[in-house]
């Protein structure tokens, strides 16, 4: 097998072929769509997947955490749509201060992530089942909060949802976008430069090695719930911005997109193989098939899941030639 | 006692038991079951009915999952054959042609099989993780279902079809029919001869039962296909019941109650030992709940939060690491600590 060159001076790790493959596909995409649809090709279009695709941004890196230690996480989107329905609700019926607001939701969010990480690992319940059973849940309390959508009208967050970060001279940046980058270089000093990072990869690895070289299986274990459940609420926040409003029927499904964002990301399902940024361009590939469906125009919305599941099989697949050309090694 | 609260089945019955009689409590006409035009009415009948898609769908994922795999595109396949199905009658001249429903529903099924062999192939041959090789097609699936549908919903007006999902026979719903003669066949197949065995040798260690000479990457294939078609039986179910077949709704979530009547009934998801009874008593706990929800007037999405209660106790009351940790603590003062899991179930059931 020197399909990679691994034969070659430059010898590329199986985890970074997976990502510059992503980047390559995400590359060539966006220069086919700049080729085919006018004004594809500039700058405010690539703000623009940020800014549309931020809150999914949030939760698949939340997602690779939990994914990078072997787990897997269902309930990112329903507590992303109780962490926006809670302060929606918070902020419009109760008229809570917003300084109050947003730390308390952020805060249910790593609750929720404690109590699934805290049953998975000391009740050995499956990671499947134990956010299956989260995801139910934070669903069904986004529909006790209100059945109904709830219109922000704070003037925090409308005045937030209207700011504009000029960026050159026709591409505007909105906050949401820092905020999904902050995210994203925060967790990736997270995971590469401190000792919980090291841990949670360790444990995807083998959480028996793990345990027997003296890391911390059950906090790191269950901090990566956490983690998720942080980024989970904190992508509702952004949805809330983004849309100014909330509703129980807000992101549905979004824990699929962000799975595939990750599995497209060259992060393995098994743990203890990926790279956050990887998520960050699966994301952005997910992304660019939107807006050149919506370039396109006259193709229906449901040829984007078609889209997203032959990619995702295309991924797969290239990731079970890479991985049996490393054991043949 | 023991021997009671000991089977494998005694906590789901006991599950189901309990909330039947709440509801008896609440609706005291609950248990009343009438003859009304020759066809049985009453709740418990309606649970049965309304349950059916579902226990299909359980049973199929009971075989995948005591392989060691899952099937996550079970809700998209109830998507596509119901669609399918309703596109093929829509297009006939004649909508109630017993011939042409027939062609469409056996079209139906040999795609879900066709969908199930596929998923078979990933997990089997090409050796992907059966999670990731099944979440293909179900995020692919119900975008396949609306190209079908061309996003619209299809509503067919033929009695023969409607029959399937919402007629009678025999005085009973033909869906609880087909249910018991497909739970009865399965189970004939799987306990009569050494398939069940053989299912639950490689959800043990599919690498061990290959080199004893089991024939494994078929059974596994074998496996995942007939996933399929009980998903296509399903979806069957649903779209005739409402003569309706709806791309983007039919069978959402469904993989999930799928596996959750698995797991609530007493299979493990890691694999091996699996019961198709405790299956149907897991998909009847959650029809029931759905089926009280409604009953008592609460908003039916707040049904969720009900199914995560009864999730959390019914899982956590399976695990043994719960049971040693919380009922062993409690149970010091009195006895020594107990030596064996069986000890512990004892004093927790005393």
């Amino acid at each position: 097998m020197t399909t990679l060159g691994m034969r070659g001076p430059v010898r590329i790790r199986r985890e970074h072929a997976a990502v510059l493959v992503t980047f390559g596909l995400l590359v060539a995409m966006f220069a086919a769509g700049s080729i085919v649809y006018p004004g594809f090709g500039s700058g405010q279009v690539v703000v623009d997947l940020f800014i549309d695709n931020g809150f999914l941004l949030v939760i698949a890196i939340g997602m690779t955490f939990v994914i990078l230690t072997g787990g897997i996480d269902l309930s990112v989107g329903a507590v992303a749509a109780l962490s926006a329905m809670l302060c929606a609700f918070l902020l419009e019926q109760w008229h809570w201060p917003v300084a109050a607001v947003l730390p308390l939701v952020l805060l249910v969010g790593i609750g929720f992530g404690f109590g699934m990480g805290y049953v998975i690992h000391h009740f050995e319940i499956q990671p499947f089942i134990a956010t299956l059973a989260g995801m139910f849940l934070a669903r069904g309390l986004c529909f006790v909060i209100s059945i109904d959508q709830i219109s922000i009208t704070n003037p925090f967050f409308t005045e937030w949802a209207q700011t504009r970060i000029p960026l050159g001279e026709e591409t505007n940046l909105t906050p949401t976008v820092l905020i999904g980058l902050a995210v994203l270089a925060g967790a990736f000093w997270t995971l590469h430069y401190t000792r919980f990072g090291r841990a949670v990869y360790a444990i995807g690895g083998s959480a028996q090695s793990a345990l027997l070289m003296g890391l911390p299986v059950a906090r790191t274990r269950i901090g990566a719930y956490m983690v998720s459940g942080l980024c989970s609420s904190l992508g509702g926040l952004l949805f809330a911005f983004y849309t100014i409003s909330a509703s129980g029927l807000h992101e549905v499904g979004t824990e699929l997109d962000a799975i595939a964002a990750v599995v497209i990301g060259g992060t393995l399902l098994t743990g203890g193989s990926g790279y956050v940024v990887g998520t960050a361009l699966g994301v952005m590939l997910l992304g660019t098939i939107q807006t050149m469906l919506r370039f396109q125009g006259t193709l229906s919305s449901w040829w984007t899941r078609i889209a997203i599941g032959v990619l995702l099989l295309l991924f797969i697949l290239l990731q079970r030639l890479l991985g049996s050309s490393r054991t043949r090694r | 006692m023991k021997a009671v609260t000991g089977h494998r089945l005694f906590w789901p019955a006991a599950v189901l038991v309990v909330m039947l009689l709440a509801n008896l409590v609440v609706t005291p006409g609950f248990f009343s079951i009438q003859v009304r035009n020759g066809h049985l009415y009453g709740s418990l009948i309606d649970i049965l009915l309304l349950g059916s898609p579902l226990m299909l769908v359980a049973l199929g994922m009971t075989v995948v999952i005591a392989t060691g795999g899952i099937d996550l595109s079970v809700g998209a396949v109830v998507a596509i054959s119901g669609a399918l199905a309703c596109y093929l009658i829509s297009g006939q001249e004649d909508q109630g042609a017993v011939s042409g429903v027939l062609v469409a529903v056996a079209l139906a099924l040999v795609l879900s099989a066709v969908l199930g062999f596929w998923n078979g192939l990933f997990v089997a041959r090409v050796g992907i993780q059966p999670i990731i090789a099944t979440l293909i097609l179900m995020v692919a699936g119900r975008g396949v279902a609306q190209l079908i549908t061309s996003g619209k919903n299809i509503n067919v007006n033929s009695p023969p079809y409607k029959l399937i999902g919402g007629g009678y026979w025999l005085t009973l719903p033909f869906a609880v029919i087909v249910v018991a003669v497909v739970v009865a066949l399965t189970g004939l197949a799987v306990r009569r001869t050494a398939l069940g065995m053989l299912l639950e040798a490689i959800g043990g260690n599919a690498e061990a039962s290959r080199l004893v000479g089991i024939r494994s990457r078929r059974l596994i294939v074998l496996a995942y296909t007939f996933c399929g078609v009980c998903a296509g039986i399903a979806g069957l179910m649903i779209s005739s019941n409402i003569s309706t077949a709806d791309g983007n709704n039919a069978g959402l979530w469904m993989e999930l109650d799928a596996i959750l009547a698995v797991v609530i009934g007493g299979t493990a998801l890691t694999g091996g030992r699996f019961t198709l009874a405790g299956t149907v008593l897991g998909a009847l706990v959650i029809q029931t709940l759905s089926t009280t929800i409604y009953t008592t007037g609460v908003p039916p999405q707040v049904t969720l939060v009900f199914k995560a209660v009864v999730v959390a106790i019914v899982c956590l009351i399976q695990s043994p690491a719960f049971r040693a940790k919380v009922f062993r603590r409690r149970a010091r003062p009195a006895a020594p600590p107990p030596a064996s899991p069986a000890a512990a179930d004892v004093e927790v059931n005393a």
